[in-house]
């Protein structure tokens, strides 16, 4: 093995792992925000409670297409009289307007990867381009 | 070959029934009591009521896949099991009352009256007559309750569309308005004529304030009282963790009865009542800090309970087939806690209270638990795991006691006997 490969490949290496703690710790950071500030709610099974708080395993909308909707929803908090997958929950969500962009990512994508839930991961960039929309 | 098939079908039916009526339905019970499920995934089943004929009625959170809000529940071979089950209305709700032909029922704003017929059946499911319109909700604690007292008079919930009456509600560092605003027209116990008709918030009378939000409420023929469980505030913790820990804040306030006096206050939202410190304590979103005291024009509660049960029905047992001790007291369908998490959740069952002439005498104790079915000791860490959570009760014309389940809709019915 030549030395720049061996060069080439350790940067490459250290770049992938750097990736991934960045990653899992975006997660850490969502799975924090998540404990203290939506848990109570939302509980430790993202099960929600019947009728009152919704769920967020399993919902549609949480592992949708729809961004913004979601980083509204966070930052706004959220209380209307619609059918959430078929159902209604009559409690009001807390609004989170001090979290910064970053954060909202992170708990998004801590949502949107726990519990029966899969999908893609949110960035600040994402968070900050549907808020300025709007 | 056909026959001995049925029959063994028949016996292994029969086996089954006796199973589940050996089980109690899944319910443990103190000894002598025996329940059946009389009824079962009927659709969210809020509160119910019986004529003196034993026909049941449960009033349906929301229309059920039949589209039907009104249940109407007969057991006409009296084997603990209903075998008539028709329906009618169109309107959510939780509020539902008998007395004689007449069948009050809610939705979120409005209280309507059905007449029955002699055979209990209704007379007029599309056109009932309008008792009260036009009360508020604002999906928090929308639902409204009702009872009567013996006059015709109707006493109905409106709960606070809020949980502290903060500037911004449910949210961190909000402070509470002063005076609260919600109080004028929600937040309190409103009375009604219970047969005039078209009646709002100016015909009726604002009976009681400060009462964050009650779903069980019944009258007390034994000192001519109205008695209420209020639902107390949430997220003491989240809001105010300098004051509160995890742990405090799900035992945190107590949930509360009352016996309400015309023009009585209970306090919310600029108090709590501490279970521990015996004391109603100042709101932090009011200034308090878990110890200044607070609610100096403010009544005492009857009795409390373990924080965030959520108490969604009140009966005060007048019937003569359970034991001595439980006439005139009180069976408290606990809904089961939420914000209690991330402890182990508390509540999903059916209690009583010892009352005589109207006041309780001794402690509380969990009488039917195991609706969530859960094994005993397995504590309820998520909501939605919980099969079935007490909502409604009711009593039957031979002293039996029936509870319904808001989850899926089951309703069980609980007997005594020697
Ligand atoms: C006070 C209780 C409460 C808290 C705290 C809370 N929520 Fe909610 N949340 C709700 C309720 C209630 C709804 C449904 C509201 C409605 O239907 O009107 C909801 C809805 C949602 C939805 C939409 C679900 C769907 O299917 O469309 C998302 C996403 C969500 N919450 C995420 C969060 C996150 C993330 C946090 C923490 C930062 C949080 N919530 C904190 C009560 C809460």
């Amino acid at each position: 093995m030549s030395k720049k490969l061996y060069v080439r490949i350790s940067i490459i290496i250290f770049c992938l792992s750097a990736f991934t703690k960045a990653q899992a710790q975006n997660l850490m950071n969502g799975k924090k925000i998540y404990e203290t500030r939506c848990l109570v709610c939302h509980q430790a099974d993202g099960g929600g409670v019947p009728h009152m708080n919704a769920p967020l395993d399993g919902s549609t909308n949480v592992v949708g297409n729809n961004i913004a909707r979601l980083v509204k929803i966070i930052k706004e908090g959220y209380n209307e009289r619609v059918a959430l997958d078929g159902e209604m929950y009559s409690n009001a969500m807390t609004p989170n307007p001090d979290l910064k962009p970053a954060d909202i990512a992170d708990v998004l994508s801590y949502i949107r990867n726990s519990w029966s839930n899969k999908s893609s991961k949110i960035t600040a960039a994402q968070v900050m381009q549907v808020s300025r929309k709007k | 070959m056909k026959n001995n098939f049925i029959a063994l079908c028949f016996t292994f039916l029969l086996v089954c029934v006796n199973v589940s009526a050996q089980n109690n339905a899944g319910l443990s019970l103190p000894t002598g009591f025996k329940a059946t499920k009389f009824a079962d995934s009927i659709g969210s089943a809020r509160h119910i009521a019986i004529t003196k004929n034993g026909v049941l009625f449960a009033k349906l959170m929301s229309p059920n896949k039949e589209g039907k809000s009104i249940i109407r529940l007969q057991d006409s071979n009296n084997d603990g099991v209903a075998d008539k089950i028709t329906g009618w209305g169109n309107y959510g709700g939780t509020g539902i009352y008998v007395t004689g032909q007449s069948l009050y029922a809610t939705s979120d704003n409005d209280v309507y009256l059905y007449t029955l017929d002699a055979k209990d059946e209704v007379v007029n499911p599309l056109s009932p007559k309008t008792i009260v319109k036009g009360l508020i909700a604002k999906n928090q604690h929308a639902s409204k309750s009702i009872t009567l007292d013996g006059n015709k008079n109707i006493y109905v919930n409106i709960g606070a569309y809020s949980n502290a009456c903060q500037e911004k509600d449910r949210q961190k560092g909000s402070k509470g308005m002063t005076p609260c605003p919600i109080l004028d027209s929600a937040g309190g116990i409103w009375k009604f004529d219970g047969s005039k008709e078209n009646q709002t918030y100016g015909d009726g009378k604002r009976y009681a304030t400060g009462l964050r939000n009650v779903v069980g409420l019944d009258w007390n023929t034994q000192n001519n009282s109205l008695f209420v469980m209020q639902h107390g505030r949430d997220q003491l913790n989240s809001f105010y963790p300098e004051y509160y820990s995890n742990e405090q804040s799900a035992e945190l306030p107590a949930e509360t009865m009352y016996e309400l006096k015309e023009g009585d206050n209970a306090g919310w939202p600029y108090m709590y009542y501490d279970p521990y410190q015996k004391k109603k304590i100042l709101s932090p979103e009011y200034g308090g800090d878990g110890k200044i005291e607070g609610g100096q024009n403010a009544i005492d509660p009857s009795m409390f309970f373990p924080a965030h049960m959520a108490p969604n029905a009140l009966l005060f047992y007048t019937g003569n087939q359970f034991p001595e001790k439980y006439k005139n007291g009180a069976f408290i369908a606990f809904h089961g806690s939420w914000n209690r998490a991330p402890l182990p959740q508390e509540g999903y069952y059916v209690a009583f209270v010892p009352f005589k002439n109207g006041k309780p005498v001794g402690n509380w104790e969990v009488f039917a638990n195991g609706f969530s079915g859960l094994a005993a000791d397995e504590k309820i860490m998520n909501p939605r795991k919980a099969k079935a959570r007490p909502c409604g009760l009711a009593q039957g014309p031979d002293g039996s006691l029936y509870v319904s389940d808001d989850n899926k809709g089951a309703i069980f019915k609980i007997t005594y006997s020697k």
